[in-house]
């Protein structure tokens, strides 16, 4: 018993030993000017799966840069610094002040998930360090201050991204039927009707994902015979939508939110599922020049697979920093953070991204992405609204 | 079991030394992060380690002293912490109240946490604990599942997406204060009549009962009095954090508390500082090891189980947390065969 407290002993004061060299190696480093990310992911617990396909995008983007970063015309070494945050929110808040107190790092991607970030954010807005989160797709996560930003689109944005691509397909009248409980579903329906140039012929609504029965309204929006319908809803209810709606008589193009992109969609609808259309972050299939780039890279680095969303708006997020590290006034944090909202056009594999200064939320293009007969999805095409 | 440290410290030494100690190690502790060699990131993890130590100080009452089971432990957590937050960021808008305000309004807060959860304690607990038998464990599981399902409803308090903007008042003071307050407290407890009512259900419960010791009284006092505690650590939690949601107060997290007082030892207010406090702060110190870290902290968590089944300090005490009759507390895990309880 003595002995084997003595050997525990022996061990957790080598790792503590071995901890601080590390530590102290560290900052030795700092001082031959590393400019150092820091990177928060979930490598581990729930969510390790995305942290996984998160730090494989931004390794392209290491790859890429090969260490060095060139800003004016001084070349600094480039340090990534990921950090496991277990998909907690407690852990995130010790990542993030790990990553600002200890490592110095000037900027901060990551995490991927709203809860997390809104633990962390208070935290780098209190320390004026510039944080961009990859997926957080609340609102409320870039309110918490002006050093908080976004890489990804907003619910309501996919609207906008819709509306566009309608127009772009010369459809000139649309109907929606909407979820009227949800915010989702109202958010995308509103950004929609603000961004569509042409008709809304006519708007159905009904309350909650315990309705199953939408032929009321399905049968009164096919009397319009419009040119596209607009279901921006929740998975659980899109099967069943888009299966009536197609007995309804509704034959026209369908377009929903990023809530289509489930199997289960697919399967409930049955054969009714092709044609149908939605919006989406990215796709690995896409043509786009950068996005091309971005996908061979990441198939050379890792060829067992292929990126999904989190690698890719990872590796946004730290291209972005990247971006804002090189057009920065002063090589600060708070240099970085202005060159961050005042990102304007930047190539990204999604397309074209301008930062809006205001809200810190990215304009930028929406993938679409459409079902076959055999509820398998294809691209269709980028989209900048 | 050396029992010479406490009997010989002078009386008045051992009243006040622990709390001349405890003012130190403040002062001590704020003038490393005065001086910048304590930065953000360690005191952050001290608090946490602080809320934790409350957490499994009020499980250990449940768990460790009365001999029953509670495995929701986070439900009275997540109802702390909610209604410590609904008290200082809906009723009282922390930014329109003036700067002396607040800490009234967080004391206010934490207080209404700590009841509201000792209420549904007492509530879960009549119909559970007037049984004998692993009901409460059953119980308290489904409770904690309930509690996050229903949090999830509430549209005014967040729903799912949970609550955010609650002001960030729990600062090391009032951590270290509370922590303080509740291990003093809880050693009182313990050594009163009630602690020993407690002791006394955990070794036998049905010669406690021919004892004449209402046992159903007193298992639910000990566990609305550990669900008020945890209620209060709940609502420093929030404070700490400034953000919560009813995802993070699953089962997983009460999961997390028994291991701190099994590791740490079960019946022993040390152990669960001692547990609560390294394992908080040992996942942390394995961060340069990456994602091989939670494998070594599940190794280790496996070897001080195999050789020290009893956990880390299992049955022993600092002197100023041990009462005069140590011998009760020298082996809780076999305290139904001991024999020489009159030994000292």
């Amino acid at each position: 018993m003595k002995k084997f407290l003595r050997i525990l002993c022996l061990a957790l004061g080598v790792i503590l030993a071995v901890s601080v060299c590390a530590c102290g190696s560290s900052e030795k480093e700092g001082s031959v000017e590393t400019i150092k990310i820091g990177l928060a992911f979930p490598m581990s617990g729930m969510a390790a799966m995305a942290g996984k396909y998160s730090t494989h995008g931004a390794d392209v983007l290491k790859e890429e840069l090969g260490g060095k970063i060139t800003v004016g015309d001084k070349e600094y070494p480039i340090e990534f610094v990921v950090m496991d945050t277990e998909g907690l929110e407690e852990k995130t808040a010790n990542v993030y002040q790990k990553l600002i107190e200890e490592e110095k790092v000037i900027a901060i991607a990551g995490p991927d998930s709203s809860k997390c970030m809104l633990a962390a954010a208070p935290i780098a807005q209190n320390a004026k360090c510039p944080a961009i989160t990859s997926f957080g797709t609340n609102t409320a996560v870039t309110e918490v201050g002006d050093y908080i930003f976004r890489a990804c689109f907003i619910d309501p944005f996919q609207g906008a991204v819709a509306a566009a691509y309608c127009d772009e397909q010369g459809h000139k009248t649309a109907c929606i039927m909407f979820n009227n409980a949800d915010a989702y579903s109202v958010g995308l329906k509103d950004a929609f009707i603000e961004n569509y140039k042409g008709e809304v012929l006519a708007i159905e609504e009904y309350s909650g994902s315990d309705v199953k029965d939408y032929n009321v309204q399905l049968t009164k929006l096919a009397a319009q015979n419009p040119d596209v319908l607009l279901l921006p809803n929740l998975n659980v209810e899109l099967g069943l939508q888009i299966q009536q709606a197609r007995t309804a008589g509704l034959n026209c193009q369908i377009v929903c939110g990023d809530s289509a992109d489930t199997p289960d969609v697919a399967k409930v609808a049955g054969p009714a599922i092709e044609g149908v259309a939605y919006v989406s972050a990215f796709s690995a299939e896409s043509t786009d020049e950068a996005a091309k780039k971005f996908v061979d890279a990441y198939v050379k680095l890792y060829p067992d697979e292929l990126p999904n969303s989190n690698a890719e708006l990872t590796y946004e997020a730290a291209k972005m920093i990247v971006w804002a590290i090189q057009n920065a006034k002063t090589l600060d944090r708070a240099g970085v953070r202005d060159a961050l909202a005042s990102i304007d056009g930047l190539e990204l594999p999604s397309g074209k991204m301008t930062m809006d200064p205001e809200t810190r939320n990215p304009i930028k293009g929406g993938i679409i992405m459409q079902y076959d007969a055999d509820g398998v999805t294809h691209f269709v095409s980028t989209v900048n609204p | 079991m050396k029992t010479t440290n406490a009997k010989t410290m002078h009386p008045l030494l051992r009243k006040i030394g622990p709390l001349l100690g405890c003012i130190v190690f403040y002062i001590v502790i704020m003038l490393l992060r005065r001086a910048d060699i304590i930065n953000g990131y360690y005191m952050q993890v001290m608090l946490f380690a602080g809320v934790n130590v409350l957490m499994t100080a009020s499980l250990n009452l449940v768990n460790g002293f009365t001999g029953q089971f509670c495995i929701g432990h986070a439900g009275f957590m997540s109802l702390g912490a909610y209604g410590a937050a609904v008290i200082t960021t809906m009723v009282f808008k922390s930014n329109s109240i003036p700067e002396a305000a607040q800490i009234p309004v967080f004391l206010l807060g934490l207080l209404c946490g700590g009841i509201v959860a000792a209420i549904v304690g007492i509530l879960i607990g009549i119909p559970s604990l007037k049984l004998k038998g692993d009901y409460l464990a059953i119980v308290t599981l489904a409770f904690g599942e309930i509690v996050r399902a229903l949090l999830r409803l509430i549209q005014p308090i967040g729903g799912a997406r949970g609550m955010i903007g609650i002001p960030n008042y729990a600062n090391f003071f009032w951590i270290m204060f509370f922590v303080v307050l509740t291990l003093w407290l809880l050693r009182n407890l313990i050594y009163s009549p009630y602690g020993r009512a407690f002791i006394a259900i955990r070794d036998n419960e049905i010669a406690a009962d021919a004892m004449g010791i209402n046992t159903t009284k007193y298992k639910i006092m000990s566990f609305c009095i550990a669900a008020f505690i945890a209620g209060v650590a709940g609502g420093l939690y929030a404070h700490v954090l400034s953000f919560i949601q009813p995802d993070s107060f699953g089962f997983t997290k009460s999961a997390d508390y028994l291991v701190y007082l099994y590791a740490g030892g079960s019946g022993s207010l040390t152990g669960s500082v001692v547990g609560a406090v390294l394992l908080t702060i040992l996942p942390e110190v394995l961060r340069f090891l990456a994602t091989w870290r939670l494998v070594l902290y599940a190794i280790i968590l496996i070897a001080v189980m195999l050789y020290r089944s009893e956990g880390l300090i299992g049955g022993k005490e600092v002197p100023f947390l041990r009462i005069k009759r140590s011998s009760l507390y020298e082996k809780p895990w076999v305290g139904r065969k001991k024999n020489d309880m009159s030994a000292e």
